[in-house]
């Protein structure tokens, strides 16, 4: 891995994407013993709007906490997409919600796109459950963290009766990113 | 045994640091971005048996840690910088009457309401001169989660120990992020309390200066009755306008902190040694400082960075040295330049001295820094 | 025999400021006698005060005094009770420290109904300055700002205190020192916030602007305006008319104390 690995999840507020940041970040830094820092835009609104969550993975001390150069990033909305999809470096991953996200901003990465709330809605039956999808699919398209490592993770964030649902949507995510990284 | 860890944020680490140190009460009042600190002690410190209280403002939370921590207390209190602004004749009053608190600012932008969400450095030189009066000021500045978590104790001992209100200032950016935390083992870190008056009740004097220069303070409700006021007074804790009485008092308040500085201070170096430029950056903006050294130092420019911890009482000694031997520093701060002035004062003119701020509610991140360095060098 | 004051004064802290002809020091002693009457401890009692000249009582006092910035008695008041419910609280001050500047900790602290008697000397005026008007300054009253006549209405304290919250509510005045020590006793025992209003009177800086040529003027209209609670209930609206009603205006002994309500707080934190 990079010395320094940034992450951006983007998506509307009340999507849980922060969750999702937070989750990577226990996963590389508390069971794969990386240094991460996770951090928010914080705005006022509770709910609704864009919102984005940074997550800097990295095998040495991080400095600055926040994105310089993004490795990776995912859109969950066009309007999340217009606002946080940017600063995403050369080569670079951008991840976009198939049904939610029309247009791809333009720059030299590369867009890789999946249904991820319908996947959430329809193969896993529950749509809240849309941000542990595409963190499945974040961690399997760039290898981050190892899968395990993701897994575990989750598990310790949910109530003991919602640990098989969040599992499964997971493994969804984890298998499909994994398809498209090959 | 393993030690615990946890991805915590930087309010929560506060949190946790105060529960290490022994806190046992906190007094506090919503604001952004501050909250999560009352919100984790609202649930951890009835657990230990000890209070947690919303007071109706922000005044009304300093007077009650005021009055906790004259019973015994350990007590707290977490606010913003509108916050602050309203404290400030309580942490006036906590000074004077020589009462031990921790107040926690997590600093936004200002002035006014400002930005509540947005990180900011501007309460800097509130935290030495906001209130009224002369008085010493002890102010830290970690930069990490974990740093907030060790100087949130390193707070309650100084403010034990030297009997007197202690601020602990971050900006949003570091209250909010997450990072692993790895808590202390019981007795890993220091914990000071404050100490007991060896006098019997009889012929106790809550001021005595005999006693050294931090006479001990008795709780309330321990078998000492005594007085307790914000005038200038005697050693008796009553009070008198005798002139010779009052500037001793006064003197002693700050020289208490003064003639500690080895005790209080606390600071990190990093490359400085053969530095030409110097960035002097405290809390977030040392991260995003010492990020650009590390970026300057790959382009073959000999940076090197001061970051302060303790960052009232000035650093002045080292500060001082550090402009002598460089060619420049850059002083970097989410401001439009307030510590400048006493890096200025103390550099004498000895060497360049410049400032990178930024007051946009972005972070000021390392390029700004990296342009700066270029263009003084 | 006399009453033996000077075990609760501490040595040489006497004379007070207080002008002559002030009723604080009425109000000072039905304290002191409120307190031995209910056997408090005074190592064990706090006494806290804001600014003014009714706020310097508590220095006199032996007992844990503290005076405190102006208007911030009740929380600092509240700070100690909480951190050490078992300690006896009152506070002390003026119209203007408790209901102007420190109106909101004032009925912040009845809506917390936490235990403490609260003695608030309302002499109409803001003495220690000089004579500004107060929230309580009658309207139309002279006062040193108020050159014309005071424009503002006032606040009935008493009944501000009982809408806040307060569970023991009482009035009296300066020319009745014996009921002040008797409400003052009832205000101690009951467990919640009792505010005692004292109508007090400030000879220097509002009697002499407002057509009172004496002290025993200022005693007499006192004494003339107060009317008894039971009294009142037999009288008219026109004979009450500029009159306030004196005694035990308001007791409820249902509404939880604050203290006690935290520590159920602490038993369920700790899973009991």
């Amino acid at each position: 891995m990079a010395e320094r690995y940034e992450l951006r999840f983007s998506g509307a507020g009340g999507q849980g994407l922060i969750t999702a940041g937070i989750i990577l970040a226990e996963a590389a830094s508390i069971i794969e013993g990386k240094s991460a820092v996770q951090s928010q835009s914080y705005g006022p609104e509770a709910r609704g709007g864009a919102s984005k969550s940074e997550v800097i993975i990295s095998d040495a001390p991080i400095d600055y906490p926040k994105a310089t150069i993004v490795d990776a990033c995912l859109a969950m909305t066009q309007e999340a997409a217009d606002k946080y999809a940017n600063g995403i470096k050369e080569g670079g991953i951008l991840l976009l919600d198939a049904d939610f996200v029309q247009r791809a901003p333009e720059g030299n990465f590369t867009v890789y796109r999946l249904p991820i709330t319908r996947m959430a809605k329809e193969d896993i039956g529950r749509e809240i459950v849309a941000n542990v999808v595409a963190l499945g699919a974040v961690i399997g398209l760039t290898g981050v963290v190892s899968k395990d490592a993701g897994e575990e993770a989750v598990l310790r964030k949910v109530p003991e009766a919602f640990k098989d649902l969040n599992k499964k949507a997971y493994n969804l995510g984890y298998t499909k990113g994994k398809e498209l990284a090959s | 045994m393993a030690k615990k860890v946890a991805l915590l944020q930087g309010n929560e680490a506060c949190a946790q640091g105060a529960l290490y140190a022994g806190c046992n009460f906190f007094g506090g009042y919503p604001i952004t971005p501050s909250t999560e600190v009352a919100e984790v002690l609202s649930g951890e410190l009835p657990k230990i048996g000890g209070k947690f209280i919303q007071m109706e403002d922000e005044i009304g939370a300093m007077a009650s840690i005021i009055g906790a921590s004259l019973t015994g207390a350990k007590a707290l209190t977490a606010t913003s910088g509108p916050g602050v602004s309203l404290k400030q004749e309580l942490i006036g009053y906590a000074c004077i009457a020589e009462i031990p608190c921790v107040i926690i600012n997590v600093m936004r932008g200002g002035p006014s309401t400002g930005m509540p969400t947005g990180p900011g450095q501007s309460d800097v030189m509130q935290a030495k001169w906001g209130t009224h009066g002369d008085h010493a000021a002890i102010a830290l500045v970690p930069a990490s989660c974990q740093e907030i978590f060790s100087e949130t104790v390193r707070a309650f001992n100084l403010a034990e120990k030297y009997r007197m209100p202690v601020q602990v200032l971050y900006d949003e950016i570091v209250g909010h992020m997450r990072e692993r935390i790895v808590f202390p083992e019981p007795g890993e870190l220091e914990v000071i309390n404050r100490e007991a008056p060896t006098d019997g009740p009889e012929t106790y004097k809550p001021y005595d200066s005999t006693k050294g220069q931090v006479p001990p303070l008795a709780a309330f409700g321990s078998g000492y009755k005594f007085h307790v006021t914000g005038l200038n007074k005697a050693d008796d804790g009553f009070p008198t306008t005798k002139a010779s009485l009052v500037d001793a008092e006064e003197r002693r308040q700050i020289d208490k902190v003064t003639d500690n500085i080895a005790d209080i201070e606390s600071y990190e170096e990093y490359l400085t040694e053969d530095a030409d430029v110097i960035v002097w950056a405290y809390g977030s903006t040392s991260r995003s400082a010492r990020y650009a050294v590390n970026e300057l130092r790959k382009e073959g420019i000999k940076a090197g960075l001061f970051r302060p911890i303790t960052l009232w009482p000035f650093p002045e000694k080292r500060t001082a040295e550090l402009a002598a031997k460089a060619k420049a520093i850059v002083v970097a701060e989410m401001n439009l330049g307030q510590m400048i002035y006493e890096v200025e004062r103390v550099a004498k003119g000895a060497c360049v001295v410049v400032g990178e701020f930024r007051v946009d509610g972005d972070p000021l991140n390392p390029g700004q820094i990296m342009t700066k360095v270029k263009e003084v060098l | 025999m006399a009453y033996d004051y000077e075990k609760s004064i501490r040595p040489g802290k006497l004379p007070h400021i207080w002008c002559p002809g002030c009723g604080h020091g009425i109000v000072m002693k039905g304290l002191i006698r409120a307190m031995d009457t209910c056997g408090l401890d005074r190592k064990n009692t706090a006494v806290v005060s804001g600014i003014g000249c009714a706020s310097r009582l508590p220095g006199y006092l032996d007992a844990c005094t503290l005076h405190t910035a102006h208007g911030r008695a009740a929380a600092f008041a509240t700070g100690v009770k909480m951190a050490k419910p078992e300690m006896n609280v009152i506070c002390c001050g003026g119209d203007g420290d408790g209901t102007a500047i420190g109106g909101n900790h004032f009925i912040h602290a009845c809506r917390r109904n936490i235990d403490m008697t609260y003695v608030l000397m309302n002499n109409f005026i803001y003495g220690m300055t000089g004579g500004q008007f107060s929230p309580c300054t009658p309207t139309g009253a002279k006062a040193s700002t108020t050159p014309y006549g005071n424009p503002d209405p006032i606040f009935d304290i008493s009944k501000l205190a009982i809408g806040a919250g307060a569970t023991f509510v009482a009035r009296t005045t300066a020319a009745h020192p014996r009921e002040i020590d008797k409400l003052i006793v009832q205000g101690i025992q009951h467990k919640g916030m009792a505010i005692i209003e004292v109508l007090d009177d400030c000879p220097t800086t509002y009697g002499r602007r407002n057509k009172f040529r004496s002290v025993i003027d200022m005693m007499k209209y006192l004494k003339a305006s107060a009317v008894p609670v039971k009294a009142a209930s037999k009288m008219t609206a026109e004979q009450l008319e500029g009159k306030f009603l004196t005694g035990v205006l308001f007791h409820d002994t249902d509404k939880p104390e604050y203290c006690a309500q935290y520590a159920d707080i602490i038993k369920k934190a700790q899973g009991a």
